[in-house]
């Protein structure tokens, strides 16, 4: 029987899962798999429950990313409603989409990972945390919490309430823009260009620190899914599914976002709560693909705004030929990312209609199913809900993104931990570097309260005979 | 006997406070200023004495009586608030709150409930009974509004300003016990009422989110409860 290494829960990431390395005889690794345990239930609970209710009940499945629930719900019932929302709905949604946006990234890199890029994966674990970062790296973790509160304080000025706002209604939004709003978000767009600047500068001059994790950190040809505007540039709230390979070249495009279950199947995996999607002309498990900032800039032919569409361009230089496969540079994408978030921010600001009154249409229920999709922070989101005439749900399915990128996850930290896992002798840094494959992926699993990050992780060794040989324990 | 109002002096938290005849405990105590808290009650309904949360100690009597049924008397010596008060409000609210399903987050009620503003002022942060989470049905066969039989507290007064106000007595209370359920007519759907002129009155009286419009968003459900005074004032002056 084969050995097992077990890393329980991870650290760093949002939520509770547990890593399984597992060994073969001869104490090589031989597979890996990543085992979620949240989202239960959610799609039974709703059961019953008038469908008004299901941004709310969602926005609860995650305190990190709410504000993306609340989309891709809100965007559901508006299917069911059969309207179309009024065009300024549309543009405060996005902007509090790309808020989000905004402080998930900044939360990701700076709080979560940048510890491993300044202090190193090997360096000590008592001390690899933002704290640490703060001690010894004062600038930068400044810049990173700037970010992640002015995201947080747009998402609170236009909600009124930061992590559960519901001003995402279904059919719109329940208050207009005000122009202190507007003023205030403006004024902190420079600064906030400023550090995702800065920051890119930095992040591209430790590159050369990094050759090993860019080459094993989950580094394999997949097929990458995001959405896209009609032009094909980067889109988060609306637009069409488009699916790459990892040569850049476009499987499939302008795919309704609304027919996904056409396009994209579900397989579960035995050992995890989370489904396994992949994409249905492809198979199961060929159809493998990812979501996220990297699909996202592998998908889309530009961004769209002058500054991020220039950090575009540098980006596609990693990989002349293709995609960027590897899955460190979900880290880099990240940052342009919240580049051009602020920077469509700003533009959304400055629109003519923006600040009209006119944010909400008031509708029945007028269609028995509806699917709202949007992109979330980590990757697509799905929402998908049946009612019954009275308007109550009877069925609904969430894709969630960690759910979109299940299967390359598991691939992507088998790669890893075969190259940095040597037999049962296990070395912490190693196993930092497996969990690190996952926080590149920035999974949201549940909740934000372990968001400080030291979250207790667990290793087991487990030899031939089922025994637990070595534990490693870390709070 | 003369026609005038017979005058009652006595004592509430120690305040001398005078009262008329047949006013009750807790009447006297809002006209002085001196806060009770209540659920089933509702000015302008007929008080029922359901929720029993308006207890109050009178000296002398060794059982607690609800201040909202309990009519003020000569001498009498009332104590609104002390620990063993406290303590039976919280209890019951913990009770209310186990019986069902309120969870505010998700609610359409939420910071606009009177369960959730009792149990804030009580300090109530945890119950201390397991919950039984029924799973009741959502009524949303009505064109305009819904029921939440999840959130019904059993106060009555949708029943009451149905039959009282409107006149309609389309809401009724089956059931016994841990059994009861709000219903409309003979149990059939909201929907199907024949005798619901859907005026929304119970809507509004509803200190939870039971009965609510449809539509409506979590938070979003404001109930306005102005209308009872003005419209029970209005038939008393033509009576
Ligand atoms: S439905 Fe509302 S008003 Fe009627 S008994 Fe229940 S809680 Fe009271
Ligand atoms: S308010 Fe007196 S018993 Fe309910």
């Amino acid at each position: 029987m084969a050995k097992t290494v077990v890393i329980d829960p991870i650290t760093r990431i949002e939520g509770h899962s547990k890593i399984t390395v597992y060994l073969d005889d001869q104490d090589q690794v031989a597979d890996a798999h990543f085992h979620v345990t949240q989202f239960r239930g959610f799609e039974k609970f709703t059961e019953g429950r008038p469908f008004q209710e299901m941004p709310a009940i969602t926005a609860r499945i995650c305190g990190i990313c709410p504000v993306s629930h609340l989309m891709a719900s809100s965007k559901a019932c508006d299917d069911l409603m059969a309207v179309k929302i009024p065009p300024t709905a549309v543009k405060l949604r996005r902007l509090m989409n790309l808020a989000q946006l905004t402080q998930s990234h900044a939360l990701s890199f700076f709080h979560l990972s940048s510890p491993d890029f300044l202090l190193g994966f090997d360096s000590d674990p008592a001390q690899r945390h933002v704290l640490g970062v703060a001690a010894k790296y004062p600038e930068i973790a400044k810049d990173g919490i700037w970010l992640r509160k002015y995201g947080q304080q747009v998402i609170e000025w236009l909600g009124g309430k930061r992590i559960h706002p519901a001003w995402t209604v279904p059919g719109g939004v329940n208050a207009p823009l005000s122009e202190e709003v507007r003023q205030k978000i403006l004024e902190g767009i420079p600064h906030g260009i400023e550090i995702v600047r800065r920051t890119l500068d930095f992040w591209k001059n430790t590159q050369g620190r990094f050759a090993d994790e860019i080459e094993h950190f989950a580094n394999f040809p997949s097929l990458f899914l995001g959405l896209v505007t009609p032009e094909g540039h980067l889109e988060h709230y609306d637009g069409f599914i488009r699916v790459v390979d990892a040569d850049r070249k476009i499987i499939a495009d302008k795919l309704e976002p609304t027919a996904y279950q056409h396009h994209i199947g579900e397989a579960s995996l035995g050992d995890s709560y989370l489904k396994a999607p992949y994409f249905k002309p492809f198979g199961y498990p060929d159809g493998m693909y990812r979501v996220g900032p990297l699909a996202r800039l592998n998908c889309c032919d530009a961004c769209g705004t002058p500054l991020a569409d220039k950090e575009l361009l540098e980006f596609r230089a990693l990989r002349k030929d293709g995609a960027v496969l590897s899955s460190f540079y979900y880290h880099h994408a990240r940052l342009i990312e919240i580049l051009f978030a602020l920077e469509r921010m700003q533009e959304l600001c400055n629109t003519a209609n923006i600040m009209n009154t006119h944010v909400r249409a008031v509708a029945n229920p007028n269609k028995f199913e509806g699917v709202g999709v949007s992109e979330a922070p980590r990757g697509t989101l799905f929402h998908h809900y049946k009612i019954n005439e009275q308007g109550l749900i009877t069925w609904a399915n969430l894709i969630v993104a960690t759910g979109n990128n299940n299967l390359a996850m598991n691939k992507g930290i088998a790669q890893a931990a075969k190259f940095f896992v040597n037999g049962k002798d296990v070395k912490e840094g190693a196993l930092n570097r497996v969990e690190a494959v996952i926080r590149c992926y920035d999974p949201c699993l549940s909740c934000s309260t372990h968001a400080l990050g030291q979250m207790p992780i667990k290793l087991s060794i487990v030899n031939a005979r089922g025994e637990t040989i070595r534990e490693l324990t870390r709070y | 006997m003369s026609d005038a109002p017979h005058i009652l002096t006595l004592k509430i938290d120690d305040q001398d406070v005078s009262a008329v005849e047949g006013q009750t405990i807790l009447a006297v105590a809002r006209e002085n200023g001196i806060a009770v808290p209540t659920l089933c009650f509702l000015k302008g309904l007929s008080p029922v004495g359901a929720c029993r949360l308006c207890l109050v100690e009178i000296k002398g009597v060794p059982k607690l009586l609800p201040a909202c049924v309990t009519r003020a008397a000569e001498g009498m010596e009332v104590t609104t608030d002390s620990p063993r008060l406290r303590e039976y409000r919280r209890t019951i609210l913990e009770l209310l709150f186990a019986e069902r399903n309120h969870v505010c987050s998700i609610c359409v009620s939420n910071n606009n409930c009177e369960l959730q503003s009792l149990a804030r002022a009580q300090g109530l942060t945890h119950v201390r009974v397991p919950y039984r989470h029924p799973r009741l049905g959502v009524d949303a066969t009505h064109s305009r509004f819904s029921a939440d039989h999840n959130r019904c507290i059993l106060c009555a007064r949708c029943v009451r300003v149905c039959d009282e106000i409107e006149g309609a007595h389309t809401w009724d209370i089956m059931g016994r016990g841990i059994d009861c359920r709000v219903i409309t007519d003979m149990n059939q759907p909201w929907g199907q009422s024949d005798t619901c002129t859907s005026c929304g009155k119970c809507v509004h009286v509803c200190p939870t989110g039971t009965l609510t419009e449809k539509g409506v968003a979590a938070a979003e459900m404001k109930k306005r409860q102005q209308f009872l005074p003005y419209l029970t004032a209005m038939r008393e002056e033509r009576e």
